[in-house]
């Protein structure tokens, strides 16, 4: 016979405390390999473009003249392709999100003027 | 014969928020018929081939449920890697087999919470919730993304799990069976629950062969089919057995899911340990030709994703048939006759995901 | 990885063909329908034992009335209320016709329809 089986399970929380995250007061540890928002280091880049073609989502555009790499941060599906191909290895996956927005944005990068 | 009303059901409702509509025709408490309707928010995924090119339409795959999105997104791949006659590394089988088991874990879990929840047992959902975050931990950690796993590629894997992560992984998640165990055993064993459940939204074996029913509801009825029999990524060689029980009604299809979740759990264990040292993808080059049904299994049945290319590097067609798609008859057949208040129970024994079965 | 079949049939064929697979005790899988420039498809797919069979449909284009297997597979009426939504296939005697209104698009027999977005980004 089964009554209040998961009365037991209950009690024991009583004394274990909460499971969750106080999220905005507690900081949130991301694991290492989570996939958040694409960073550049940009002083590496050479601007060839492979990033923009191979992007599913069309986030990233490429302009060689004036030099910019740009990415539209809410297109961004964080899926690590643009990464993978980069000849460089300049671009990297941050394990942060990037922040909210009730608009699209986007984030560009140039290179310092030398 | 008393009078019949039609109520309506969905697509907002308290148990389910699912897009599906359902008219349940009524005498006095009884269901005399269910008239589905579906499409509120058919999104024509299935199209967009001709826009993104083979390659990238695994992240549409992917995007297709939230849910069980690492096998759709593995099955894709099987399709294209078939058409193209690619040799996916053994090592690249074994991490998909792990991924499509952890998305199997966590979507029973998920299952067990909303049913749960769908006769009132809410501390039930809670555990079962706390207990699948631990899962997407483990999922976030081995692959980026707690949901969208974006694992998969043609021709192999994305990511590696290195030998010292998978011993860690291994360790709590066997802390993690024995928690998920006790609880299907304080659910399976409650009488409350027995009284909701048992003979409840009953379909029989030839019902259910005729129907076309898939994946847990199939084999609570008594059929011994699981796709993952025919041995796809590395089932065939970690040794697989399908889940049967012979109820037929809504606790069964508890009864499947509960061991089938320590199943997965058992398989995991078989793949890391058989797992061995070695590439994770191969190049893939040039274009898809020809046509092919790719079938696997996912949490809710069968998946079938066919391909036809015609050697360019867009898909002329691709077409998804989800396992809650194929569900719908057979729920039709059992809501037949059952009590207006065992509605939601049944519904969500079949595990719907609308929104995977529109597309 | 795993046998698949397929084979050719007519229209006329369609209904004995679907009562000899139900006669053998195979499973409707799915019915899909494929736009190609110049005909269009429509797979019936069964499968018993893990063995996969497929029955191809071809047709010039949709005004060829295709008669509805729901009366041998019951199960087959979403599968055919689907390729009439999406693909405008005229399927005749269905049990369960829901009108054309299966999927409630804005755009009637969406799948059909070649969009110039489409034509163009294959193009370039």
């Amino acid at each position: 016979m089964g009554f209040l089986g998961i009365s037991k399970t209950v009690l024991k929380n009583f004394v274990t405390g909460p499971v969750t995250e106080r999220y905005p007061f507690v900081p949130k540890n991301y694991p290492a390999g989570a996939r958040g928002k694409v960073d550049i280091d940009i002083a590496k880049c050479i601007f060839c473009g492979i990033c923009q073609r191979k992007c599913p989502t069309a986030a990233i555009v490429v302009t060689k003249e004036p030099k910019v790499w740009e990415i539209d941060r809410l297109r961004c599906i964080s899926c690590n392709y643009c990464v993978e191909v980069c000849p460089k290895k300049c671009l990297a996956l941050n394990t942060k999100y990037s922040p909210c927005s009730a608009e699209r944005y986007k984030d560009s990068f140039a290179p310092e003027k030398a | 014969m008393s009078e019949r009303t039609i109520i309506p059901f969905g697509p907002q409702h308290p148990v389910l928020p699912e897009p599906i509509h359902l008219d349940l025709v009524v005498e006095d408490e009884k269901v005399v018929e269910a008239i589905p309707s579906i499409g509120f928010i058919h999104r024509g995924l299935e199209r967009l081939v001709e826009k993104k090119d083979f390659i990238d339409f695994v992240y549409v795959a992917e995007r297709i449920c939230g849910i069980c999105s690492f096998i759709h997104g593995l099955t894709y791949c099987m399709s294209i890697e078939e058409l193209m006659k690619i040799d996916v590394p053994e090592r690249a089988h074994y991490l998909r087999t792990i991924w499509s088991e952890l998305s199997r874990i966590h979507s029973h879990l998920l299952w067990l919470g909303l049913t749960a929840d769908s006769f009132g047992f809410e501390s039930m959902f809670m555990q079962s919730w706390r207990l699948r975050e631990y899962i997407l931990d483990i999922i976030e950690e081995t692959t980026g993304g707690r949901v969208i796993f974006g694992s998969a590629k043609i021709g192999g894997v994305r990511r590696d799990i290195s030998p010292e992560k998978m011993a860690e992984i291994i360790k709590k998640l066997r802390g993690y069976q024995k928690d998920v165990r006790a609880l299907f055993e304080e659910l399976l064993k409650d009488e409350t629950v027995k009284h909701r459940m048992k003979g409840v939204g009953l379909l029989s074996k030839e019902e259910a062969k005729s129907l076309g029913a898939v994946g847990p509801m199939l084999r609570a009825s008594g059929v011994a089919q699981d796709i993952r029999m025919m041995g796809y990524a590395s089932y065939a060689k970690i040794g697989f057995e399908p889940v049967v029980e012979t109820g037929g009604d809504c606790f069964a299809r508890c009864q499947v899911r509960a061991r089938e979740t320590d199943a997965s759990f058992d398989m995991i264990y078989r793949c890391a340990e058989q797992m061995k040292e070695g590439s994770l993808d191969v190049k893939v080059t040039g274009f898809p030709n020809g046509e092919f049904f790719a079938r696997s299994e996912q949490p809710r049945g069968e998946v079938i994703y066919y391909a036809k290319a015609n050697g360019t590097k867009f898909l002329e067609r691709m077409r998804v048939r989800t396992p809650t798609f194929a569900n719908i008859p057979p729920l039709l057949s059992t809501l037949r006759g059952c009590q207006l208040a065992d509605v939601p129970v049944i519904i969500l024994t079949i595990d719907p995901c609308i929104s995977c079965a529109e597309r | 990885m795993n046998q698949q079949t397929y084979t050719d049939i007519e229209v006329k064929d369609l209904l004995s063909t679907a009562s000899r697979m139900k006669d053998a005790g195979q499973r409707l899988v799915q019915i899909c329908c494929t736009k190609l420039p110049d005909r269009l498809e429509i797979h019936y797919s069964f499968d018993k034992d893990y063995a996969f069979t497929s029955f191809r449909l071809t047709l010039k284009d949709n005004s060829t009335i295709v008669p509805s297997i729901s009366k041998v597979y019951w199960n087959s009426f979403h599968y055919e209320n689907e390729i009439h939504d999406l693909f405008g296939i005229k399927v005749e005697g269905n049990v369960v016709d829901y009108q054309g209104n299966f999927y409630r698009t804005a755009i009637k027999t969406p799948f059909n329809i070649a969009t110039p977005a489409a034509e163009g980004e294959k193009k370039s």
